[in-house]
């Protein structure tokens, strides 16, 4: 079947790195990355199942994997060499069709007892996710063993699995991992009725994260940064009271907080500020627009950032992270893509054989006009199935 | 006796004409059969302007006795004065407000008055640095009052300083300086620069709160002032008639000095901007060009710079002293007598060229918001009678529009263009949904108070003074202007005056009547 695969060699690794650090998304032309006709990933054992995927979505982690930007933090936790792709809605065998809940938590590892990460039913800060019977890999998409959505086929345990209700489509089952991620992120940010709430970046993420603050909660006000025309509009159909592009973003917190300001910085701010980027710059943004004792949510996924703390210090600021969610995180993103539309974030279809224009879209996404990019597998053959064997 | 304004038919001999462009120039050749409405040249100047002076404040207008007779020992006295925003540019020393407070301050050492206070009348506007106060009164009544604190800057914002002297009969709020307000006698030292300046505007805008100003500084207001420099056409001038008719029916006792200028704008190096550009000798080509090109090849910052430190040579043309109203009727006379140029007709096409300067960015940055103002608030409203340009016409200005603010001076017109308009730029929609915020915001207060800001609602009111030219016309055409602060703004941005003429012609047809003002120096378009 065809796969794009994503193999160590650290000599195209650096060309990517050097190659996207001039042009980002050149990655995809000079990296590790490559399309590649490859055998199906076996089923490594019991209650896993052969998952043809419809849809795969593109994700700015790994938009970031095929640049070479990641950080060096998950080389113990992933596998070479690996299919990417963790957004997915496919059909498996039995003909249903489900959602890909892609971490590899202990029930998938086959690790018994549980940690306790997951005996709490928090999987996505699974302490096992090196170990077990598959090879170390922090969601599929990242593990040799699994396989990834941008493929023609992986495999997928009963643990990662949600099926999808009738009569949603392909478009919004794609937008339920991400949804989820939101989802999960609201939740870590304890959000009241009184909260001015600030998102950072109008990509997916912060798209989703806008909605499901408004689907989850009530806060006083929201407040968005977006850079593009249509990330505005899209902010604003989503419940940002206010959108401010980036570079006016703290302007724009310290007006809808009546706060003072020395020297160009806020003295209160936000109660809440949630950061879909992830950027050295977004979590200075983070950190100057969050009022004293505030909270902020790390969402998007960072890198090593080179940041002051002080004022994390000096005003006992909460930064939390937001990574992944729980299992039953699952039930409360099909709703909010229903109730959201958040469908309407799929701007664009390709099919695997474009990956390059694909991967340049996703990369220019905002820039263009669109948010979320996908890879469309439900043309051409079926991949064959392997027999089961066991780890 | 200097020339009045003239109308030039523009034909084939007719040699490119000069326009401002901010900080620069650019010579434009126009079609044949354009009109030209230059200003009249500058009145001839008081020979003994502090002769004069004291002559007025002798022989006051109206009911009103001479000032000597209204000052005596134990008395509140209260001197309040024009701010920064006037003259423009600003006047080479001595201003004119240090000669007639100087008489003003004779006048009350000789009567033995001690209880003397000076005011900036600065409304919701900057703070003045000790460098603009010195400039406008001189070192000698800056180093007499200051240091013990005897000169004042309005703070509109401090509860304790302001008064409400309750309400006109269409229940405006009256609020101004509780000093004032508690005076036996307020003397207001004017410049009268155009026809809106001046008369009770004076007192009950200059020493004003917000709670006051926003009965007539506002949309409704702007579009039944047509124009607001007409008195008697002009809503903002009927809403300050009814509240300074208050104020002296609450016992306060206004004595006004209002000043003219002549027109004498620009210094000897820039003299070429005071004549008509066929008359030009081969001193003022050769000024303007090695200007010209100079002023091309210098960065915006140091051009800015260069303007900024012009002084005008303009000198007083007359003065008049007594009670407001009375005084007010004279000022505008002569005021009229040396601006207005009679235009026989509208145009469908109107050109202007905006140079560095208007009034809320002296010693500062202009904004696109006061580009904006200086087009379609200031220029746009110099007229009596009807519009220079028809309804549905086009204005087009020339303007570099930079998307540049002064962040000490102008920090909630950053907020404004960047969240207001980015929304909307509805005048009528912008005062509903966002003014009270701005206006009440404590950052904006905090700075207008201990900075050098002008108040958060600010950029609210140059809005709105664009409102009447929003709603009468058809297109606005900026050449030559950053695009994107063009668009920001809801006009539409061109390369040159030949774009622009075309993009008109959408609007107006192919054949548009065309007119240029040229201005500054100030003409007041008299139309028939």
């Amino acid at each position: 079947m065809k796969a794009l695969l994503f193999e160590r060699s650290l000599s195209r690794f650096a060309v990517a790195r050097l190659a996207s650090s001039v042009a980002p998304g050149s990655g995809a032309r000079v990296g590790p990355l490559r399309l590649a006709d490859v055998e199906p990933p076996a089923l490594p054992g019991p209650g896993w199942h052969q998952l043809r995927p419809r849809l795969a979505g593109i994700c700015g982690s790994d938009l970031a994997t095929v640049d070479a930007r990641s950080s060096r933090w998950f080389e113990p936790i992933v596998s070479f060499p690996f299919v990417p792709g963790h957004e997915v809605v496919g059909d498996l065998e039995d003909g249903r069709r489900v959602v890909l809940e892609p971490v590899l938590a202990c029930a998938a590892r086959d690790i018994v007892p549980p940690c306790p990460a997951c005996a709490r039913g928090e999987n996505g800060s699974c302490e096992r996710i090196a170990f077990g019977c598959l090879q170390p890999g922090l969601q599929t998409g990242y593990c040799a063993d699994t396989g990834g959505g941008w493929s023609g086929s992986l495999v997928a345990h009963d643990s990662q699995l949600h099926t999808v209700p009738e009569g949603m489509s392909d478009e919004a089952a794609v937008m339920v991992e991400p949804a989820a991620c939101a989802v999960h992120a609201v939740g870590a940010a304890a959000i009241t009725d009184t909260d001015t709430v600030v998102v950072l970046g109008a990509g997916t993420l912060g798209l989703c994260t806008v909605a499901a603050v408004r689907h989850l909660a009530e806060p006083r006000a929201v407040i968005a940064s977006a850079k593009h025309p249509e990330q505005r509009r899209l902010a604003t159909g989503f419940g940002a009271g206010a959108v401010a592009a980036p570079s006016e973003v703290r302007r724009a917190v310290r007006r809808h907080t009546g706060s003072l300001a020395v020297d160009g910085r806020l003295t209160g701010g936000a109660d809440v500020v949630i950061d879909c980027v992830g950027s050295e710059a977004s979590l200075a943004d983070a950190l100057a627009v969050v009022r004293p004792r505030g909270t902020v949510v790390l969402v998007g996924m960072p890198g090593p950032v080179n940041v002051d703390l002080t004022p994390l210090w000096q005003r006992e600021i909460r930064l939390v992270g937001s990574y992944a969610y729980r299992h039953t995180t699952f039930a409360t993103a099909f709703e909010l893509v229903a109730s959201a539309q958040l469908e309407r974030l799929v701007s664009a279809l390709y099919p695997l054989e474009e990956w390059r224009t694909a991967l340049d879209h996703a990369v220019h996404s905002g820039r263009r006009g669109a948010v979320k990019i996908a890879f469309d597998l439900r043309q051409g053959p079926r991949p064959t199935r392997k027999a089961v064997t066991t780890h | 006796m200097s020339r009045p304004g003239f109308v030039l038919d523009v034909d084939r001999s007719t040699p490119p004409l000069l326009f401002w462009h901010g900080e620069k120039f650019r010579m434009e050749r126009l079609p044949a059969g354009s009109r030209v409405v230059y200003p009249p040249e500058p009145v001839k100047a008081l020979d003994d302007p502090d002769a004069a002076i004291r002559d007025a404040l002798l022989n006051p207008i109206g009911d009103s006795a001479p000032l000597p007779a209204l000052l005596e020992p134990g008395m509140r006295l209260t001197i309040c004065f024009d701010d920064i925003s006037l003259p423009l540019p600003p006047m080479r020393r001595p201003d004119v407000r240090q000669r007639v407070i100087e008489a003003v301050l004779d006048l009350a050492a000789d009567a033995g008055v001690d209880d003397v206070v000076l005011i900036a009348a600065l409304a919701l506007h900057r703070r003045m640095t000790e460098a603009e106060l010195r400039h406008a009164l001189g070192d000698r009544v800056y180093d007499a009052f200051a240091p013990s604190g005897q000169l004042t800057q309005l703070d509109a914002e401090d509860p304790e300083a302001m008064m409400h002297l309750g309400t006109t009969d269409r229940g405006e709020d009256v609020e101004i300086s509780k000093r004032a307000a508690t005076s036996d006698l307020v003397v207001y030292v004017n410049i009268n620069l155009v026809a809106m300046d001046g008369g009770h505007k004076s007192v009950a805008t200059g020493l004003a709160s917000y709670r006051s100003l926003k009965h007539h500084h506002n949309v409704a207001t702007m579009l039944k002032s047509r124009s607001f420099m007409d008195q008697h056409h002009s809503e903002l001038h009927s809403s300050n008639w009814r509240m300074g008719r208050h104020i002296a029916a609450s016992g306060i006792k206004v004595f006004q000095i209002e000043t003219t200028l002549n027109t004498d704008t620009f210094p000897e190096q820039f003299s070429f901007l005071q004549r008509r550009e066929w008359e030009w000798g081969a001193k003022d080509r050769a000024t303007f060009l090695g200007v010209s090109r100079s002023l091309d090849r210098t960065p915006a910052r140091l051009a800015r710079s260069i303007f900024q430190g012009i002084k005008s040579p303009h000198r007083m043309a007359s003065v008049q002293a007594g009670e407001v109203e009375a005084v007010h009727k004279l000022t505008t006379e002569n005021l009229y007598r040396q601006q207005l140029v009679e235009v026989q007709g509208q145009t469908d096409v109107l050109m202007m060229g905006l140079p560095y300067i208007s009034p809320y960015n002296v010693n500062s940055i202009m904004n696109p918001i006061l580009v904006a103002c200086l087009g379609l608030g200031y220029f746009f409203n110099l007229y009596r009678g009807k519009p220079l340009v028809r309804e549905g016409g086009v204005l087009i200005l020339r303007h570099p529009t930079p998307w540049a603010f002064h962040p000490v001076h102008h920090p909630s017109y950053i907020d404004f263009f960047e969240e207001v308009l980015a929304e909307t730029t509805d005048p009528l929609k912008i005062e509903a949904d966002f003014e009270e915020r701005f206006a009440t915001d404590p950052w904006y207060i905090h700075l207008y108070r201990t900075s050098y800001a002008y108040h958060g609602v600010h950029p609210f009111y140059m809005w709105y003074w664009c409102a009447h030219a929003m709603a009468h016309l058809g297109a606005v055409i900026v050449v030559g202007g950053d695009v994107k602060a063009v668009r920001r703004m809801g006009f539409k941005p061109a390369s040159t005056l030949q774009d622009a003429l075309e993009m008109a012609s959408d609007v107006v047809g192919r054949d548009p009547s065309i007119t240029y003002l040229h201005a500054p120096p100030l003409l007041m378009a008299d139309v028939k």
